[in-house]
């Protein structure tokens, strides 16, 4: 479930009209933006760039762009995107980066939707004019490029239908594929990258059952193997989405310092899915709730926002 | 009655692509028992004197009847179909069917724009319960598989912008790969496959382009014994060389089935590009017989009249 709070009536021209009041003068009126833009869905924050647009001539997002900084900047502009559009930067800023961030390549291919997966690669084209899997083949190599570039180019059967035989072969491919360290990566990624979501989890189910240990606990998460970590990356994505976004909360809290990257990224883009469930467990993971433990690593209007799209009261 | 005459008009009916139905109404439909008997007598290329004294339809002559009667059928249906039901389709049975029909996949994914094959991908979920690459990742089991689903993956940028730095190094990374024939097939080569199933469609014609260069020789020339991949380069380069290749194939004297069925997918599916290029419809005259024909030719003349004037 969402965790953001909308209210029951809004109105676009009233919200452009405040965020440009917030932006006029020296000062900007931070509390204002995130008062407005905190508390709108996807549908509305579109509606009112659109009304701002028309209204002042200008792009909302170039002039938040220009009127913010660090890293509530950031979660702003990763805000006030369209998810798919928002998707698409997520990617191609993991891409480009001299190590590129596998993880979140692998977290945005794995977590949405077909269809979703589908309008991220709209929005990329249309965006940064080379097809994701291009951009994705071009900067990585080996059997990692051939795992990620199968990853998203993926458009998954939607269907709950489970074959159990078929669960338990493939449960079997992927463990003597596992047992074997000389892998058979290309089985492995082949089963990973066109199964329907629900075959693979009655596939992963089938595992545990066979082994008596889950497929992750099989794929160890401190190896230095590249290949290996992202395959516990998918794997994890795939199987139980909320749990790996607890754990990707719980890591980039927990560090020396907060890796505000993931932080913002998984709150952005969960709030408006299910960042609530993702929250209780949490919860019962660290007996602290998420709200308290992010107060307690941000600050500033960074932190307001963040908690904001927690659901927070203001 | 005259006979001869009747005779040499039966063994036309069944001459050519398709069967000459209006011919055959004629003919046979009122034709006595007598007529009948002189036809079976007469008519080498249907009917083998048997031993026991009477005048037999080969089996495979019935076959090869069955498949010329359903070949206007096969058009119509072909025709009504909506574009990604029948690109669905049709992969499915290539597939099915196995190796030697895996060019069909290839010139599906590669020829279509797309959001055509995007599309053909989610009638595939509707229909089979299954996602595309899914059932090629299973059914293909040789050295086709990484590059068929790898093309039907793909979701290529369409727009003209082309870098030359990236065409120059990537022809020179084909031309290595063909160089090594020998030491790994080309087909198993990962970089020729990422190239292949990534990039967009005006890079790949500028890396031919540049190929072209480099090597003396096309990039289709130099995959002569390459099989699908030779396919793959030719459909995303030059479509309109394979299409007519395609249809000289199947338009000629001693064509084979699948040659012939080539025929009708190639001009339902590719309409408006063959009648821009001003594709002969005088060769089709000569060969087709029949509804079919009258529907291939129907077909291709009604795009003529959709044009712009």
């Amino acid at each position: 479930m969402a965790t953001i709070d909308v209210p029951n009536q809004v109105s676009f021209l009233e919200d452009a009209e405040a965020l440009r009041k917030a932006c006029q003068g020296w000062g900007t009126d931070e509390k204002a933006i995130i008062s407005v833009l905190g508390h709108r869905n996807a549908a509305q924050r579109k509606q009112i760039r659109l009304a701002y647009e028309e209204l002042y001539q200008e792009d909302l997002i170039k002039r938040l762009e220009s009127e913010l900084s660090g890293d509530f900047e950031r979660a702003v502009y990763r805000w006030i995107l369209d998810p798919a559009d928002r998707d698409a930067v997520l990617a191609n800023v993991a891409i480009r980066k001299s190590s590129p961030d596998h993880h979140v390549i692998i977290e945005i291919s794995c977590t949405r939707s077909p269809e979703e997966l589908l309008a991220v690669r709209r929005a990329y084209q249309a965006r940064y004019k080379h097809s994701l899997e291009e951009d994705v083949a071009a900067h990585t190599k080996g059997d990692i490029r051939k795992l990620l570039v199968a990853l998203v180019s993926a458009f998954r059967y939607d269907g709950e239908e489970i074959n159990t035989r078929l669960a338990n072969s493939e449960a079997e491919t992927l463990h003597d594929a596992i047992k074997d360290k000389a892998f058979n990566h290309e089985e492995v990624i082949r089963i990973l990258s066109t199964r329907s979501k629900m075959q693979l989890m009655a596939t992963f189910n089938r595992y545990r059952d066979n082994q008596s240990t889950s497929i992750t606990k099989n794929l160890p998460g401190a190896s230095g193997d590249e290949f290996l970590l992202a395959l516990r990356t998918a794997v994890r994505c795939l199987n139980d989405p909320k749990k790996y976004f607890e754990k990707v909360l719980r890591s980039s809290i927990k560090r020396t310092g907060t890796d505000e990257d993931a932080l913002t990224r998984v709150i952005v883009t969960r709030a408006e899915k299910d960042l609530k469930e993702i929250k209780n467990l949490y919860y019962k993971r660290n007996s602290v709730p998420l709200d308290q433990a992010v107060a307690k690593d941000t600050s500033g209007d960074y932190k307001a926002f963040l908690l904001t799209l927690m659901g927070k009261e203001d | 009655m005259a006979y001869p005459d009747h005779l040499e008009a039966l063994n036309k009916a069944f001459s050519g692509i398709g069967v000459d139905e209006n011919s055959l109404i004629s003919i046979v439909a009122n034709s006595n028992h007598e007529h009948k008997k002189s036809f079976r007598k007469g008519c080498s290329k249907l009917f083998i004197e048997d031993q026991n004294g009477f005048e037999r339809m080969d089996q495979s002559i019935i076959k090869n009847l069955k498949l010329e009667f359903k070949r206007f059928r096969d058009a119509v249906v072909l025709s009504l179909l909506h574009p990604w039901e029948r690109d669905a389709r049709l992969i499915e049975k290539a597939m099915k069917k196995g190796q030697k029909h895996y060019d069909v996949i290839v010139e599906i994914a590669c020829t279509r724009s797309s959001n055509e094959l995007l599309g053909a991908r989610k009638a595939y979920h509707s229909l089979f319960h299954h996602s595309v690459e899914e059932h090629l990742a299973t059914h293909v089991k040789g050295c086709e598989r990484k590059l068929l689903v790898a093309l039907v993956s793909a979701y290529r940028y369409e727009g003209p912008k082309v870098n030359e730095d990236v065409v120059k190094s990537e022809a020179e990374i084909l031309s290595n790969a063909i160089k090594n024939a020998d030491k790994r097939k080309p087909i198993e080569d990962e970089d020729t496959i990422m190239i292949l199933a990534t990039r967009s469609k005006p890079h790949l014609k500028a890396v031919y382009e540049h190929y072209n260069k480099i090597c003396d020789k096309s990039l289709t020339e130099d995959l002569e014994a390459e099989g699908i991949l030779k396919d793959t380069v030719e459909c995303l380069c030059t479509p309109e060389t394979y299409f007519t290749r395609i249809l000289d194939a199947g338009l000629s004297v001693d064509g084979d089935e699948e040659s012939k069925r080539a025929v009708t997918r190639v001009i339902v599916t590719q309409r408006e590009a063959l009648v821009k290029e001003g594709y002969a419809p005088n060769k089709i005259q000569g060969i087709l017989t029949g509804h079919y024909k009258d529907f291939i030719l129907g077909s291709l003349a009604r795009e003529e009249m959709n044009k712009p004037l």
